[in-house]
C-alpha cells in the first residue's frame, strides 16, 4: 500500500478512532472531551493537508481492495481523491474543527455523546466524498444520517424531535430508490466500481438510463435540497445546534450536489442531457423561491437556512449547464457556500448564545456595542451576496457564464420556441442566456435579504437590553478567521483552487 | 442417494443426541438439586449448548454430497448444518436471557422444554420426509405452546399460550391435510422422490395441495394472513420466549419452506413464485402498517417480525431453478442477521422489563440517561432492524433486494424498499423515546438500570455479531451460499 492510499484510509477513519477514544474519557471531564474531539478533528485536517501536498490534479490518489466477491458480486473498498472531491474533503476537514470549537461554551449537556456523534458524522461525510464504489458510497451516505439525527434530536431547539425525524425520514425515503438503482447496476454489470461502470455506460439501454437517472436524482435532489423537495431543510437547520447547522449547510447539502456531479452526470450522460432543462428550471425556481422566502423571515437562522435553498439552486444550475464553466463554477460555489453560510450560521449562533433569541426585531444598532462582530458579519454577508472581490462572486459569475453558454440549455430553449411557434421570442444559439438571466435575479434578491438582515441586526437604534453585549472572544475570532481568509483568498485569487479541480472536470467532460 | 446405516450416521445427528442428553441431565438435576442450587441449571444449559455448538461445528460437518439418512427421514447437507448451528446459538442466547427471569430462571422444566423445542427445530431443518417433517414441526411447536403460557399466574401469558396452541393446532391440521393429499397423489412421502411424481400432476391439484401446506408454514413464519397470533402471543409470553419464537422458530419455518418448495415443487416454480411474491407484499405491508400504531414495545416487535418475514419471502421469490443466484443465499443470510438482531432487541426489552416492569414505550423515556449501555444496544438492534449500515440488518436487506433485482423482480424490490421506510419510522419512534425524550421529572440519573451478568454477556455477543455481519460479511455470505446451494 502506498503512502497516498494509507493517508486516504487514515483521513476517513481518523475521526472514528477519535470517537472511540472519547469513550476512554470520563463523561464529567467536559473540557478533556472537547480537547480530544478538537485534536482529532485537527489531526484529520492535517492529514487532508498532507493529501493536498501529494495531490496531482491530473491523477487520483486511490485505494482499491476487494471486500466482497461472491456470485458475480464485486464490492470493493475503493476510495479515491480526485479533482472533484479534493476541495469538498478539505472543506469537511476544515469545518469540523471549527464547528467543534464553536460548541465550547454552547454544548454542556452530554458532551461525550455530542462529540462522538460529531466525529462519526465526519467519517461518514468524508466517506461519501471519497467512495468510488457504489455500494461503499451508499453505506457512507446512510451512515451520515444517524449522527445528524441525534445531533438535531438531542441538542437541538424547541421542535428538535420533529425536525430530526423529518430530516431522517425525508432523506432515507429519497435514497432507498437509489439503492435499488445501484443494485440493478451492480448485478447487471457485475461491478459496483464507479470507473468500471463509467467505462460500460454506453451499454446501459436508454430507457434504463432514464429510470436510473431519476432514482439517483431523487436521492440527491432531496439532499441538495431542490425545490419542491426542500421542506425538511428549514426545520432541520433551524432546530439543529449551531455546530450541526454549520455542518448541515456547509457539507451535508454538498453531498447532494456532489452526488449529481459524481454519479448522474458521469454515469448517465444521455439522460443528464435530456433532463438538463428541467433540472435547470427547478434550480431557477429554487433560486427565486428561496430568495423571496428568505426576505420574509424574521428569524435570522431561518433566513440563512432559506438562503441555502437559493444558493444551492445556483450550484444545480451550473451543474446542469453541462459545460466546463458551469461545472467549475458549481464546484467552486459548493465550497463558497460552505464557507459563507457556515460562517453565517456560526455568527448567528454567537448572537444566540449572547441573547438567546434570533428574532431580527430583538437587535439593531449592534455595531455600536460589538464592532468586531459587526465588521465580520458584514464581510460574511457580502460574501454570501456575491460581492466582487469576495468568494461568492467568483462562483456565481462562473455559473452564470456557464449557463448562458450552455449547449444543453440553449438547445432546449430553441426546441421550446420552435414548438410554441412564436416568432417574436428571439431564437439564438445561446438560449441559455434566458436561464442565466432569471438566475441573475437571484443575485439581486440575495443582496436585498442579506443586507436587510444586516441592517436589522447591526444598524439603526440600539435597544437597551443589548447595551451590555460582549464582543467576540478570541476563541470565536479564531473560529471565524480561517473562513474569512478563504473568503478573501478565493475572491481575489481563485486560480489555485480552479487549478485543483479543472483537470478532473475536463476529463469528465471528455475534452 | 439413500445410504444404508453405518456409524457415521450417528455423527450426523450428533447435535440432536447431545440435546437429548442435555435435556435428560437438566431434568435429572432439577429433581436432585435443592431449590437454591437450581439457579445453576441455566448456566448448565448454556454451557451444554455451547459445547454442542462447538462439537457440531467441528465434528459433524456434512459431507460434500448431500446424503439421505435413516431411510430418507433426514437429509444431511450444509443447509441443515447451518440452521442447526443457528438454532443452537439462538437457544443458548435465549437461555442467557431467561436465567435471571423471575418466573423462568430456576425452573428445570423451562430449560428442558426449550431444549426439546430446539431439537424439533434441528429436525425440521434436516427433515427429508413428510412424516419426519410433521413430527419435527410438532416437536417444536408443542413445547413452544407451553413456554408461551409458562407464567401460569399471569393471565396474559396463559392467554398467549392458549391462543398459540389453538392457532397452531388449526394450521397444523390444514397442513397435514396437504401432506396427505401429496401422499395420495404420488404414493411417496420422501420429499426428494415426490418431485418426480408430482411433475405429472395437473396444475390445480398440485397448487391446491401446495396451498394447504403453505398454510402451516405461513403460520410458522408468521406471514399474513396467518399472523394474527403473533402480537398477542409475543406480548403475553415471557419476553425471552417471545424472542425465541420470533427468531429461531421463524428461521425453522423458513428452512422447511425453502426445502419443501425446492425439493417437492420444482415443477410449479413459476406459479409458487407469484404466490409467494403476493404473500411477501401483503406480509410486509400489513406488518409495517400495523406496527405504526403500536405503543407496546413487544407488540411493535411482533408486527416488525411479521414485516421481516415479508422481506425474507422476497428472497424466496427471487430463486431461479439453476440455483446459482443470490435468492436462497440471501434468505439464509437474512435469517442469521435477523436472528442476532431480533434476539438483541428482545434481550434489551427483557433487560429493561425486568427492572422497570413495563413494556410500554412511555416507560422507555430517558433510557439513554438511565443506562447508556442498554440504550446503545437498543440503538444497534433497532437500526439494524431498520436496515441502516453498518449493521447486519442492512447487508441482509441489501442482499434480499439485490436478489430480487437480479432475478428481474424489480417491482418487488421497490415495494420492499418503500416498506423499509415505514419500518424506519416506527423503529425511530422507539429510539426517540430511548434517546430524545426525557422523563417528566428529569431525574433519570437517580434511577439506574442494572444489567445482570448473563444479560450483559448475551447482549455483548449479539452486538458484536451484528456489527461483524455488517462489516466483515464475506465469510458469512460465503457460508450462506454453501448452505443454500445444497438445496438444489
Amino acid at each position: 500500500m502506498d503512502f497516498g492510499a494509507l493517508l486516504l484510509t487514515l483521513v476517513t477513519f481518523a475521526p472514528l478512532l477519535g470517537a472511540a477514544a472519547l469513550l476512554l474519557v470520563k463523561p464529567e471531564q467536559k473540557n478533556a472531551l472537547r480537547w480530544v474531539a478538537l485534536i482529532t478533528a485537527l489531526v484529520t485536517f492535517g492529514i487532508s493537508l498532507g493529501l493536498l501536498a501529494i495531490f496531482n490534479p491530473a491523477d487520483a490518489i486511490r485505494i482499491d481492495l476487494p471486500w466482497l466477491s461472491v456470485a458475480g458480486w464485486n464490492v470493493h473498498y475503493h476510495l479515491a481523491l480526485d479533482g472533484l472531491s479534493i476541495l469538498l474533503v478539505l472543506l469537511t476537514t476544515l469545518l469540523t474543527p471549527l464547528a467543534i470549537l464553536s460548541t465550547w461554551t454552547s454544548v454542556e449537556d452530554r458532551v461525550r455523546q455530542f462529540m462522538a456523534f460529531f466525529l462519526m458524522l465526519e467519517t461518514g461525510m468524508l466517506g461519501v466524498f471519497l467512495a468510488q464504489d457504489l455500494f461503499l458510497f451508499y453505506i457512507f451516505w446512510e451512515f451520515t444520517l444517524v449522527p445528524m439525527y441525534f445531533l438535531i434530536g438531542i441538542w437541538g431547539g424547541e421542535r428538535r424531535i420533529y425536525a430530526a425525524v423529518k430530516f431522517f425520514l425525508y432523506t432515507m425515503a429519497g435514497s432507498v430508490l437509489m439503492l435499488v438503482a445501484l443494485l440493478w447496476l451492480g448485478t447487471q454489470y457485475n461491478t459496483f466500481s464507479l470507473p468500471e461502470l463509467i467505462a460500460q455506460r454506453a451499454n446501459i439501454p436508454p430507457q434504463a438510463q432514464t429510470w436510473l437517472f431519476l432514482a439517483f436524482a431523487l436521492a440527491f435532489a432531496i439532499k441538495v435540497p431542490m425545490w419542491p423537495l426542500h421542506t425538511w431543510l428549514p426545520d432541520a437547520h433551524v432546530e439543529a445546534p449551531t455546530a450541526g447547522s454549520v455542518i448541515l449547510a456547509g457539507v451535508l447539502l454538498k453531498m447532494g450536489t456532489y452526488g449529481f456531479l459524481r454519479f448522474n452526470l458521469t454515469l448517465f450522460p444521455q439522460a443528464s442531457w435530456e433532463f438538463s432543462p428541467w433540472m435547470a428550471l427547478l434550480a431557477i425556481i429554487g433560486i427565486l423561491y428561496g430568495a423571496l422566502v428568505s426576505y420574509a423571515q424574521t428569524d435570522a437562522k431561518k433566513l440563512v437556512a432559506y438562503s441555502s435553498v437559493s444558493h444551492l439552486g445556483f450550484v444545480m444550475l451550473g451543474l446542469f449547464a453541462l459545460n466546463q464553466q458551469g461545472i467549475q463554477g458549481a464546484l467552486l460555489q459548493m465550497i463558497n457556500h460552505g464557507l459563507s453560510t457556515g460562517a453565517l450560521f456560526l455568527m448567528v449562533g454567537m448572537l444566540y448564545e449572547r441573547r438567546h433569541t434570533r428574532a431580527l426585531d430583538a437587535f439593531g444598532g449592534l455595531w455600536k456595542v460589538i464592532p468586531v462582530f459587526g465588521t465580520l458579519l458584514l464581510i460574511v454577508s457580502l460574501s454570501s451576496v456575491g460581492l466582487p472581490g469576495l468568494n461568492g462572486f467568483i462562483g456565481e459569475f462562473t455559473i452564470l457564464l456557464g449557463a448562458a453558454g450552455s449547449d444543453a440549455l440553449g438547445n432546449a430553449w430553441n426546441q421550446i420556441v420552435t414548438a410554441l411557434g412564436v416568432s417574436f421570442i428571439p431564437m439564438r444559439s445561446a438560449g441559455g442566456l434566458w436561464f442565466a438571466g432569471f438566475a441573475a435575479l437571484g443575485v439581486i434578491f440575495a443582496a436585498a435579504y442579506l443586507l436587510q438582515m444586516y441592517q436589522k441586526i447591526c444598524l439603526g437604534a440600539l435597544k437597551a437590553e443589548n447595551q451590555n453585549l460582549k464582543d467576540l472572544s478570541w476563541r470565536e475570532i479564531i473560529t471565524l478567521l480561517p473562513l474569512l481568509v478563504l473568503i478573501f483568498w478565493i475572491g481575489l485569487y481563485p486560480k489555485p483552487f480552479i487549478d485543483l479541480i479543472a483537470p478532473a472536470i475536463n476529463q469528465m467532460l471528455g475534452y | 442417494m439413500f445410504v444404508p446405516f453405518d456409524s457415521t450416521m450417528l455423527l450426523a445427528i450428533l447435535p440432536e443426541i447431545l440435546l437429548v442428553v442435555l435435556a435428560g441431565v437438566v431434568l435429572a438435576l432439577d429433581a436432585a438439586w435443592q431449590p437454591e442450587k437450581r439457579r445453576w441449571l441455566g448456566w448448565l444449559t448454556v454451557v451444554g449448548l455451547a459445547v454442542a455448538f462447538i462439537l457440531t461445528a467441528t465434528v459433524s460437518q456434512p459431507e460434500s454430497e448431500p446424503r439421505l439418512l435413516f431411510g430418507g427421514m433426514l437429509r444431511d447437507d450444509w443447509l441443515s448444518f447451518a440452521f442447526r448451528l443457528v438454532f443452537l446459538f439462538g437457544a443458548a442466547i435465549t437461555t442467557l436471557f431467561a436465567m435471571d427471569h423471575e418466573a423462568l430462571g430456576r425452573k428445570g422444566e423451562f430449560y428442558v422444554l426449550l431444549l426439546v423445542s430446539t431439537l424439533g427445530m434441528n429436525l425440521m431443518a434436516s427433515a427429508g420426509d413428510l412424516i419426519m417433517l410433521y413430527l419435527a414441526i410438532e416437536t417444536t411447536s408443542i413445547p413452544l405452546y407451553i413456554l408461551a403460557g409458562f407464567i401460569t399466574t399471569d393471565d396474559k401469558s396463559t392467554e398467549a399460550g392458549f391462543k398459540y396452541l389453538l392457532f397452531g393446532a388449526m394450521t397444523s391440521a390444514v397442513m397435514l391435510y396437504g401432506f396427505s393429499l401429496l401422499y395420495g397423489f404420488s404414493g411417496e412421502t420422501n420429499l426428494y422422490l415426490l418431485a418426480g411424481k408430482l411433475g405429472e400432476l395437473p396444475m390445480p391439484a398440485l397448487l391446491g395441495s401446495l396451498l394447504l401446506v403453505l398454510v402451516g408454514f405461513s403460520f410458522k413464519v408468521s406471514a399474513v394472513p396467518f399472523h394474527f397470533w403473533a402480537p398477542d402471543v409475543y406480548e403475553g409470553a415471557p419476553t425471552p420466549v417471545a424472542g425465541f419464537l420470533s427468531t429461531a422458530s421463524k428461521a425453522a419455518g423458513f428452512a422447511v419452506l425453502m426445502r419443501v418448495l425446492l425439493a417437492a415443487f420444482p415443477a410449479a416454480l413459476p406459479s409458487w413464485q407469484g404466490l409467494i411474491a403476493l404473500l411477501a407484499v401483503v406480509t410486509m405491508t400489513v406488518g409495517n402498517l400495523l406496527a405504526l400504531a403500536q405503543t407496546n414495545v413487544k407488540r411493535l416487535l411482533a408486527f416488525s417480525s411479521i414485516a421481516h418475514a415479508g422481506y425474507i419471502l422476497i428472497g424466496v421469490v427471487a430463486v431461479n431453478a439453476a440455483g446459482m443466484n443470490l435468492g436462497m443465499a440471501s434468505v439464509v443470510f437474512y435469517l442469521i442477521a435477523y436472528l442476532l438482531t431480533n434476539l438483541a432487541a428482545f434481550g434489551a426489552v427483557a433487560t429493561f422489563g425486568r427492572v422497570s416492569g413495563s413494556d410500554e414505550m412511555d416507560a422507555y423515556k430517558g433510557l439513554s440517561r438511565r443506562s447508556p449501555a442498554l440504550a446503545l444496544v437498543m440503538l444497534v438492534a433497532f437500526l439494524s432492524l431498520s436496515g441502516m449500515p453498518p449493521f447486519g440488518g442492512f447487508i441482509a436487506k441489501v442482499f434480499v433486494f439485490a436478489a430480487a433485482v437480479e432475478a428481474n423482480w424489480i417491482w418487488l424490490a421497490v415495494i420492499g424498499v418503500l416498506n423499509s421506510i415505514i419500518g424506519l419510522y416506527y423503529y425511530l419512534t422507539l429510539l426517540k423515546y430511548v434517546y430524545l425524550y426525557r422523563q417528566d421529572n428529569l431525574e433519570e440519573e437517580q434511577k439506574p438500570l442494572p444489567i445482570s451478568r448473563p444479560y450483559a454477556l448475551a447482549l455483548v455477543l449479539l452486538v458484536i455479531g451484528i456489527i461483524l455481519l455488517g462489516t466483515a460479511f464475506n465469510p458469512w455470505f460465503e457460508w450462506s451460499r454453501t448452505a443454500a446451494a445444497s438445496l438444489f
